[in-house]
């Protein structure tokens, strides 16, 4: 099995004739997701190529997408000034899961935002993030698809390429992956690592997790107390920015240590504290879940 | 992005904040003469983006104007955790008969923008949190309705007794709320909001930090940022559109992506050495994206190795190994630079490398290991 996404996901692509949508469109279908719609307003009823002679209906708007194609999950491309409006978009016309990767995306638009999906009960991934893969089945976002392979382990993280360097040990040590989630680098996102850990923890061919956390809010803190509590399968954590220094943002709009609070070394105590075992370098990781799970 | 107190004061005085009035100089003349037309004692404040002001003695009371010349002959110039203070404000000094803190930042676990109010004013706003739970009042804003006005009474109610203050407060609550929102700021504060002898409630301080992500939209506030107080070498980066910030050690670090950027670094200490930098040159295989982010990582005279760590996912790691190709030969560099690649087509890259002269990598243990070494050996 996997979370939030699989072969049953109908796509619906917004902004799939930009740079990024375009690209990262054809990527998706060449891995095998099921994209039924693009979303352009001005450009309804035109089509997008795709690979393999693949043609995808272009709609005006998102609610006409759910209408004709029955998509059911959404992915953002659009630049930062419109990505507020076409997440909330998408929740108003009914897909269950929205996937947003535009960076950039104002703070005090992503707290309305929030608001308006708990309102609307519809999930939010990102943004600021590379999306999910469920290996073999699904990928929404720009997740590299060959570095993946179908597998027990969860993998979950605030990060894009420090993600797939830790999958890619995962896979090339046959330690496949039930879905890999990229949660964004952004201090406000809609899906939290607690989310996730709920997700998987309902998902029984998911027999290990990895969490991958960085500088910067408390999720990792949060991730900790749950797995306490309610995660039965082996958890490998890591934590980036043990060198960063305070108050200074580390690329991503969410690392930061700020007020002496969200430093790597409180987050690792965390884990550690809640018997989740720490990786001390990427490389250990697919190590700590391959002796995990032979046990 | 920070701004200075004076730019704080500006956005709080268009949103109706009471602020004392107020002029900025940069010499010990103009200070002289500001502290003339205000009449009375003045303080002169310096403006840079560092916390700690007055514990640095960058905030210095004068009775005259002389006096305030000559505080600010010594405060200018000065440099405070690191910074040269290159500008100082000067406002009238107020008789003070309490002190009180009022902000409002995200609270990023609750997704919500997040009131903090205390009666104790002018201190750690953090330390009175932790330490005195019962002294602070928070509110969190729900974003859908914004500030509603009961909930600015309810605040300012816990700041003040007399019936003139709470209304006083309750107004100002409102404003900075108006003023948090306007500013598209991550962060905004008063700290010490006072009550003066008369009766009036005044926001002497000023603290105001800008959401980056809201610049695109907010042009006026755009215009606040100080050149002056940002190293070079990121505003380079900046401009160009790459993410750096400049440490203290001496292994260059160039990686693509945030989070791989901060591992490499502290897998560089892991192994005995400490970092120069961090630096995230993004998805790119762009040679001139490469070129920029070695002239910024070279312009650190204590950087003796530079280190690529790049996993190639969608970008293949023969485009970016290529890049490296062509941006070493466009430049000239006279340090070592070791490389690691790994992901998409990495034989094809570290083949690419080896016949331009590189030592290639794919383990990202051994590369870091290497950079260390060569470091030693400098």
């Amino acid at each position: 099995m996997s979370i939030l996404i699989d072969e049953r996901t109908r796509l619906a692509v917004q902004g799939i004739t930009g740079r990024d949508g375009s690209f990262h469109a054809t990527q998706m279908m060449e891995y095998g997701t099921r994209v039924v719609a693009g979303v352009v307003p001005g450009k309804g009823g035109t089509t997008f190529a795709g690979p393999r002679d693949q043609r995808v209906p272009i709609f005006n708007s998102m609610d006409e997408a759910v209408r004709e194609s029955g998509a059911n999950t959404s992915v953002v491309y659009v630049p930062p000034a419109f990505a507020a409006q076409a997440i909330m978009e998408a929740a108003d016309a009914g897909v269950g899961l929205v996937v947003a990767i535009t960076e950039g995306v104002p703070v005090l638009d992503m707290a309305r935002v929030h608001a308006f999906m708990r309102d609307k009960g519809v999930r939010l991934v990102g943004p600021n993030c590379p999306g999910l893969i469920s290996p073999g089945k699904c990928k929404v976002g720009i997740l590299p698809g060959q570095i993946v392979a179908p597998g027990p382990v969860g993998v979950i993280s605030r990060s894009g390429t420090l993600t797939y360097e830790a999958v890619y040990h995962l896979t090339n040590a046959q330690l496949g992956q039930t879905t890999c989630v990229g949660i964004g680098g952004d201090p406000l996102v809609g899906t939290s690592f607690v989310d996730c850990l709920e997700a998987f923890s309902n998902d029984p061919e998911t027999r290990a997790i990895v969490i991958i956390g960085e500088i910067g809010g408390t999720d990792e803190q949060e991730a900790a107390r749950f797995v306490k509590e309610h995660i039965e399968v082996p958890v490998v954590g890591f934590v980036a920015g043990q060198t960063a220094p305070p108050g200074r943002r580390m690329g991503h709009a969410g690392a930061i240590i700020s007020g002496g609070s969200g430093t790597a070394a409180e987050k690792i105590r965390a884990f550690e504290d809640a018997g989740i075992a720490v990786a001390r370098r990427p490389a250990e990781i697919a190590q700590m879940i391959g002796s995990a799970l032979r046990h | 992005m920070d701004i200075h107190e004076y730019q704080a004061r500006e956005i709080f005085r268009r949103a109706g904040i009471p602020v004392p009035p107020g002029e900025v100089a940069s010499t010990s003349a103009e200070v002289r003469q500001i502290a003339d037309g205000l009449g009375g004692a003045v303080v002169v404040k310096a403006q840079v983006h560092a916390g700690g002001r007055g514990k640095a003695g960058g905030v210095k009371l004068a009775k005259s104007p002389a006096e305030a010349g000559s505080h600010a002959a010594e405060i200018l110039g000065m440099r405070i955790k690191g910074l040269t203070v290159e500008r100082v404000l000067v406002t009238p000094a107020e008789d003070i008969v309490s002190e009180a803190y009022l902000g409002v930042l995200i609270d990023r676990a609750n997704h919500a923008p997040l009131f903090i109010a205390s009666r104790a004013g002018g201190i750690d706003i953090e330390e009175v949190a932790r330490k005195t739970p019962e002294k602070v009042r928070r509110l969190h804003v729900d974003p859908r309705y914004g500030l509603l006005p009961h909930q600015a009474y309810w605040i300012a109610d816990f700041l003040y007794d007399d019936p003139s203050h709470i209304q006083q407060g309750a107004r100002i609550v409102g404003q900075l709320w108006r003023a948090f929102r306007e500013a598209g700021a991550s962060m905004a504060e008063i700290n010490p909001l006072i009550v003066t002898p008369r009766g009036e409630v005044k926001a002497i301080d000023a603290k105001v930090s800008i959401d980056d992500n809201e610049l695109f939209r907010k042009p006026d506030i755009a215009k606040y940022r100080d050149t002056s107080s940002e190293p070079a070498a990121e505003r380079q980066a900046r401009e160009a559109g790459l993410s750096y910030v400049k440490l203290d050690g001496d292994v260059g670090c160039c990686v693509n992506g945030a989070g791989l950027a901060m591992a490499t670094m502290d897998l560089v200490h892991h192994y005995g050495a400490e970092p120069a930098n961090f630096l995230d040159i993004g998805g790119s295989s762009n040679p001139d994206k490469v070129v920029t982010a070695l002239q910024i990582i070279t312009s650190d005279p204590s950087v003796k190795v530079i280190l690529f760590n790049i996993f190639g996912g969608i970008t293949r790691c023969d485009d970016v190994a290529n890049g490296i190709v062509e941006a070493t030969r466009r430049i000239q560099i006279d340090i070592p630079i070791v490389i690691r690649l790994t992901g998409t087509n990495e034989q094809l890259a570290l083949r690419i490398l080896e016949d331009a002269g590189f030592t290639a990598y794919t383990s990202m243990d051994e590369v870091v290991k290497e950079a260390v070494g060569l470091t030693r050996a400098a």
